[in-house]
């Protein structure tokens, strides 16, 4: 019934609707729309943000934002394209709710994606001193890429 | 030191015996602040996960955890069967239900053992890892190993659980009811426990869903949510059991509800015993074509998300891991400050997220930077409790 709901309140607003099985529903939607439908789908409707999955396709990025309703268990994962590959930017999702804090630096980091308005986009997981422009989960990043710590370059 | 290096990239992992730094920024006892920073065991395990062959993933994904380490394969094999859209046989279900309830229960013991430890309540830490063993016995004859079994894999189990093995099994379920029963009627009729536990370290519901907490973090908040009810893997709907869920949201609600969690557990281990059917454990995977899927797993510590997406290809193009403590570890934003330094240790605890955080803390006072290691701070809990058992027995 969520799916006939969240459907509905969404009219307009997406594209290639797949319900690939009973509790997983794939869907496309515009990143303008990102915050208005993230919205919707935490305040109106009660649905919790499980987690964003970042990725780099060869010509776009693409963020998969896993929301989960946990009153019958589906899972709506909503598709955002960004294709400007050389400034890659979208809204951030933090001032809706705190879920999206850490997962959105983490992509920021990872991927090179920046969040617009976001309140701290310091490194989460990498080190301090990691290069500038060096995005590891990027696909033409090689596998056993490695940099100096700071305080070993010092020492050099 | 030119030996160390930055390990390039790959999924954080923020479960126990992990490395997590907190500052506490403090105006005499109290907790004003917490910052919270994290990445120092961070092994580029996504990217990993790349370059390795759809089975050897699992292997992978075992080692990101040694406590919940049939979470992560489990949630891996449930994602890459929601691609293919295969259902791994009736007995594999069973048996991969018993070995995650099992695991449930001794990463609950061992986390009832620590925050024990932490107040100075050192009788229930050896009680609960006693308790403990025999689960880990169980562990080494079904599998060969105690930690990291190895169980699981696409499209069934691995292994097979003899007869016999079931047998030694349902004693040491049955031996656990009345350990459990213990451990409950202790925390429940000790007033010292409540006095450290009750009404501290709040986490209020809103703060939980905002947050986005899972599992017993956001259960004691009232939030009712457990995958193996919303979104069903395995045969959890064949089996009779209950979500449990509290509403006061501080740490004797947390403590509470992992204990009554192990009883449901108990009970689903002994009714998944009881409908073993005889039969295949395992489907032939021959090639995983081009798609994507989501497998979510209840892990101990709440929802285990994994994304895979392929390419046609032997290896995964994308494979996406969040683990329950990071989104649980930041409601620690919220529920340590306004409590005192020596509650901090048993707040950040309560979560379930390592015994290295507490290890890595400092405390900044404002004349300047004060610095209590892991050891001190846990001694600070451990005193206050004694000060409080000793007016309660000079009553």
């Amino acid at each position: 019934m969520i799916k006939e709901e969240v459907k509905k309140r969404l009219t307009g607003k997406f594209k290639d609707w797949l319900i690939k099985s009973p509790k997983r529903v794939y869907f496309v939607i515009d990143k303008k729309d990102l915050k208005e439908v993230a919205t919707i789908l935490y305040k109106d409707m009660g649905l919790r943000l499980s987690t964003v999955t970042g990725l780099e396709n060869e010509k776009n990025f693409e963020l998969i934002y896993h929301f989960g309703y946990d009153k019958s268990g589906e899972l709506f994962n909503l598709r955002v394209f960004i294709e400007d590959k050389i400034n890659p930017e979208i809204d951030s999702l933090t001032d809706i709710f705190k879920a999206s804090n850490w997962v959105e630096r983490e992509i920021n980091e990872m991927l090179g994606i920046n969040f617009i308005g976001h309140p701290n986009l310091n490194h989460l997981l990498l080190e301090d001193s990691w290069p500038k422009g060096e995005f590891p989960l990027r696909k033409d990043f090689p596998l056993k890429q490695s940099y100096p710590l700071e305080e070993d370059r010092e020492g050099e | 030191m030119s030996k160390k290096k930055i390990v390039p990239i790959g999924p954080y992992h923020p479960l126990q015996e992990e490395p997590e730094f907190f500052k506490l920024i403090v105006e005499g006892e109290k907790v004003n602040e917490l910052e919270i920073e994290i990445g120092y065991n961070h092994r580029g395990i996504e990217k990993l996960s790349e370059t390795k062959h759809w089975d050897q993933v699992t292997f992978l994904v075992e080692r990101i955890c040694g406590i919940c380490s049939t979470s992560h394969p489990f949630a891996y094999v449930l994602a890459v069967e929601d691609l293919l859209g295969i259902t791994p046989p009736p007995r594999a279900n069973y048996i991969r239900m018993i070995i995650d309830e099992l695991q449930r229960l001794h990463s609950h013991l061992l986390w009832l053992g620590l925050v024990g430890h932490f107040i100075g309540y050192n009788t229930v830490w050896m009680w609960a890892w006693k308790a403990r063993e025999p689960i880990l016995d169980i562990f080494e004859l079904v599998s060969g190993n105690r930690n990291n079994y190895a169980m699981m894999k696409i499209g069934g189990v691995r292994r097979d659980i003899k007869d016999d093995d079931l047998l030694a099994l349902k004693k040491v379920i049955k031996q656990l009811y009345g350990e459990l029963k213990l451990f409950q009627k202790a925390i429940e009729d000790d007033p010292v426990i409540h006095k450290r536990t009750k009404d501290v370290g709040i986490l209020s519901k809103e703060e939980a869903i905002s947050f986005g907490a899972v599992g017993p973090t956001a259960r004691a908040s009232g939030v009712d949510i457990d995958v193996r009810r919303d979104d069903v893997y395995a045969n959890y709907d064949k089996v009779n059991w209950s979500v449990v869920t509290l509403t006061d949201g501080d740490i004797y609600a947390k403590v509470i509800v992992r204990i009554l969690e192990m009883f449901e557990s108990c009970s689903i281990i002994e009714q998944c015993m009881e409908r073993l059917p005889k039969g295949e454990i395992a489907l032939e995977i021959i090639e995983i074509p081009q798609g994507e899927g989501i497998g979510r797993v209840e892990a101990p510590r709440g929802e285990c998300f994994h994304y895979v997406r392929s390419d046609g290809t032997n290896r995964p193009v994308r494979h996406k891991i969040r683990a329950p403590s990071y989104v649980n570890v930041p409601t620690n934003l919220v529920s340590v400050p306004g409590y005192t330094i020596s509650d901090a240790a048993i707040i950040l605890a309560a979560v379930d997220p390592c015994y290295c955080c507490t290890e890595r803390s400092v405390a900044f006072s404002k004349e300047g930077r004060k610095i209590l290691r892991g050891e001190e701070l846990i001694k600070l809990c451990q005193q206050k409790t004694f000060k409080l058992k000793e007016s309660y027995d000079n009553r």
